[in-house]
């Protein structure tokens, strides 16, 4: 992948959770800001969303979770990432994920995680800041 | 003779601040009879109780009844729910309105696969009838109104509701509810289906028919604005839809053989109360007017409740912030009141945690406190209506009509409601709406406390949080998978092999749910049973 390509998101909600609001309007943010964002909208698994980050060549995962099944889904994304050679790749997300949870999921190697309130610039910017930092050269 | 104040005067610089309302509205700086049509203070009007009941349903309104106290309550285990409605009906709540976790809104079961993570997470886990026994345990359903929130599979969940009042000897023209039952806000916003439209249509009309002659106290379904509004429209487009869907609702059971008031009266609403208080109020009172007159003059329904748009009000959701929780209550109390001055029939406030979590028993108690406020204290409950006749309030009233009818006309275009979803023309209007909502925020050109502005740096959160142990999902999956080996199986096989046969005819589907669920029939088992007849809907994904 050459730095001057497109940064690319895979977005997805995975498992039940249909509100998909905040999800729609962080694609949109993150196209604005000239990325490119491959959306799957609801009811995915993480194997339909790691499958998917692999065949786009995805720079970054964002994962939406308001359903409370954060510590299900972020783990079995991580694990899954790794073991399909992408662990290299940014997870990162929002939701309605309480602080002691964001801490155990950053542990695991879980980027940052937003919530209610956080402007998409924010995501913006980090999402930026960590392709320049990590951005692999082909 | 007070002098008049000079033209000057009136056109005086003002604060550089956005004056239209949340849903981008523009306002004038005061309103006066010159903004009103004649037909404003006339036909478009009238009294409390009369068509087109503009100022609400009954004569003496709060007077008369106040409206019904209905927290929205669901977590963990049947058994846990069940505490939390107890503790609410102590505090002198006075109905119950059941959450259901994501699994039981979606028609799996707690052992699904795609159930994994969030069993009794966001509401209650509910797999068959014995959930259901301890859910409702020691309430008197023929004494405290019940509402469901569940709509894709709310059929076989209300059944197991009826075999549950049936095995406790309570008749069911005692019943008094409601279950929300609407699908094509599922399409629109929330999300959660099973089938495509046409089938789940036929099983709300099948609904429609079967209470009418079994249910005749219960509310067959909740038109519900409230998610729709949630997911980012504005004040005009909740109102559009919402009325649409119900409108698609009419002509469906109209066709299916149905006279029109043999079901509409039990139609029910449900919408948002959101923060921009005058246009939230003139909102409520133009969504009595609309359905009034539609029901009346085009469908020519002629029982005068009939023409009712009887609503329930939740404060908005989508208003509260993580940031400085405690100002929600702020929030809630002004939406509350909103709900009520446009004439509520029932009203459930949020806490002040939902940002952050399912609400505490501290927080959900002092959400029911703000209604009894506003009921016992305020003094707003003892005249109907009081904001009838103000210039700014008949005014916005009517601007929202004219927007509805807009849209009404749009969406005919279009086909109706069913095609315009499967175009996805509201999905992509609320889509719209939420981004521009977003950027107004980034842009400060709106005011979130405590987010965009008067933030307070470094807070620390200092309210307790409730959480769901894993071990829920646990016992819930144990508890399902033992009932499937102690039931009696083989009439567990008859009674689906029933339905499914009945489901490929035209034959009422009511009657064979309710067979089911007295034989400990799975809410997943049904859902699959009715997948082979009816297919499975897939969304095509859009931002």
């Amino acid at each position: 992948m050459a730095t001057d390509t497109k940064i690319k998101v895979v977005v997805g909600k995975p498992g039940l959770d249909g509100h998909d609001r905040g999800a729609k309007v962080v694609a949109r943010a993150l196209v604005e800001a000239g990325m490119e964002v491959v959306y799957l909208g609801l009811r995915q698994t993480p194997e339909s969303i790691v499958a998917a980050a692999i065949e786009e060549d995805a720079d970054v995962i964002g994962l939406s979770v308001l359903s409370g099944a954060h510590m299900t889904h972020f783990p079995k994304v991580m694990e899954l990432m790794k073991e399909k050679g992408i662990g290299d790749r940014l997870l990162t997300g929002g939701g309605i994920i309480p602080t002691k949870d964001q801490e155990t999921l950053t542990a695991m190697g879980v980027g940052k995680l937003f919530g209610p309130g956080d402007d998409p610039s924010l995501i913006v910017n980090y999402i930026q800041d960590w392709v320049k930092e990590h951005r692999r050269e082909n | 003779m007070t002098p008049k104040t000079a033209e000057a005067d009136r056109t005086a610089p003002v604060r550089d601040a956005d004056f239209t309302t949340i849903s981008g509205r523009e306002l004038k700086n005061v309103y006066t009879p010159d903004d009103l049509a004649p037909e404003d203070l006339g036909e478009n009007l009238g009294l409390p109780g009369d068509y087109p009941y503009t100022r609400g349903i009954h004569p003496t309104m709060y007077r008369g009844k106040l409206w019904t106290m209905r927290q929205f309550a669901g977590m963990g285990t049947a058994e846990q729910t069940n505490q939390r409605f107890k503790f609410l009906l102590e505090r002198g709540q006075t109905g119950l309105s059941t959450a259901f976790d994501n699994p039981t809104l979606y028609g799996w079961d707690s052992d699904h696969p795609l159930s994994a993570g969030e069993v009794g997470k966001t509401g209650v886990a509910v797999d068959s009838l014995a959930d259901m026994e301890r859910l409702f345990d020691s309430i008197p359903l023929d004494k405290v109104s019940t509402s469901m929130t569940i709509n894709a599979p709310a059929a076989w969940i209300f059944t197991m509701f009826l075999a549950n009042a049936e095995n406790r000897g309570v008749p069911l023209e005692k019943l008094r509810g409601t279950i929300q039952n609407d699908i094509l806000k599922e399409y629109i916003a929330q999300k959660e289906w099973i089938f495509p439209p046409e089938p789940h249509i036929r099983l709300i009309c099948d609904m429609f028919a079967f209470c009418a002659d079994h249910v005749p106290q219960w509310n067959t379904i909740s038109i519900s604005g409230y998610h729709i509004r949630e997911a980012g429209a504005t004040a005009a487009q909740e109102l559009a839809f919402t009325l649409m869907d119900g409108f698609t609702y009419v002509d469906a059971a109209i066709e299916a053989g149905m006279n029109v008031d043999d079901f509409a009266p039990r139609l029910s609403f449900f919408f948002n109360s959101h923060m921009d208080f005058f246009e939230e109020i003139a909102k409520l009172r133009a969504a009595r007017r609309i359905w009034a007159r539609h029901m009346k003059e085009e469908y020519g329904a002629q029982n005068p409740r009939s023409w009712l748009c009887r609503f329930h009000v939740q404060t908005a959701g989508c208003s509260l912030t993580a940031q400085q929780p405690e100002v929600n209550i702020v929030r809630t109390a002004i939406e509350a009141l909103a709900g009520v001055l446009g004439g509520c029939q029932s009203l459930h406030t949020n806490s002040m945690d939902e940002a952050l979590a399912l609400p505490s028993d501290k927080a959900v108690e002092i959400a029911l406190r703000t209604q009894q406020v506003i009921a016992f204290e305020s003094g707003v409950a003892n005249v109907a209506d009081p904001l009838g006749g103000s210039y700014l309030i008949e005014r916005l009233t009517r601007e929202l009509e004219e927007e509805a009818e807009s849209y009404f006309a749009k969406i005919r275009e279009m086909g109706g409601m069913v095609k315009a979803i499967e175009r996805g023309f509201p999905q992509q209007e609320i889509t719209r709406s939420a981004y521009e909502y977003q950027c107004a925020l980034s842009e400060k050109r709106k005011t979130m406390v405590g987010v965009n502005e008067f933030v307070h740096e470094n807070e620390v959160l200092e309210i307790p949080i409730l959480e769901i142990g894993e071990s829920v999902e646990r016992d819930q999956i144990a508890a399902v998978k033992k009932l499937k080996e102690t039931r009696d199986n083989v009439a567990v096989k008859d009674s689906l092999d029933a339905l499914e046969k009945a489901a490929r005819t035209k034959e009422n589907l009511i009657p064979h749910l309710l067979r089911c669920s007295h034989a400990y029939a799975t809410e997943g088992e049904i859902t699959e049973t009715l997948i082979k007849v009816f297919g499975e809907y897939r969304e095509q994904a859009f931002f």
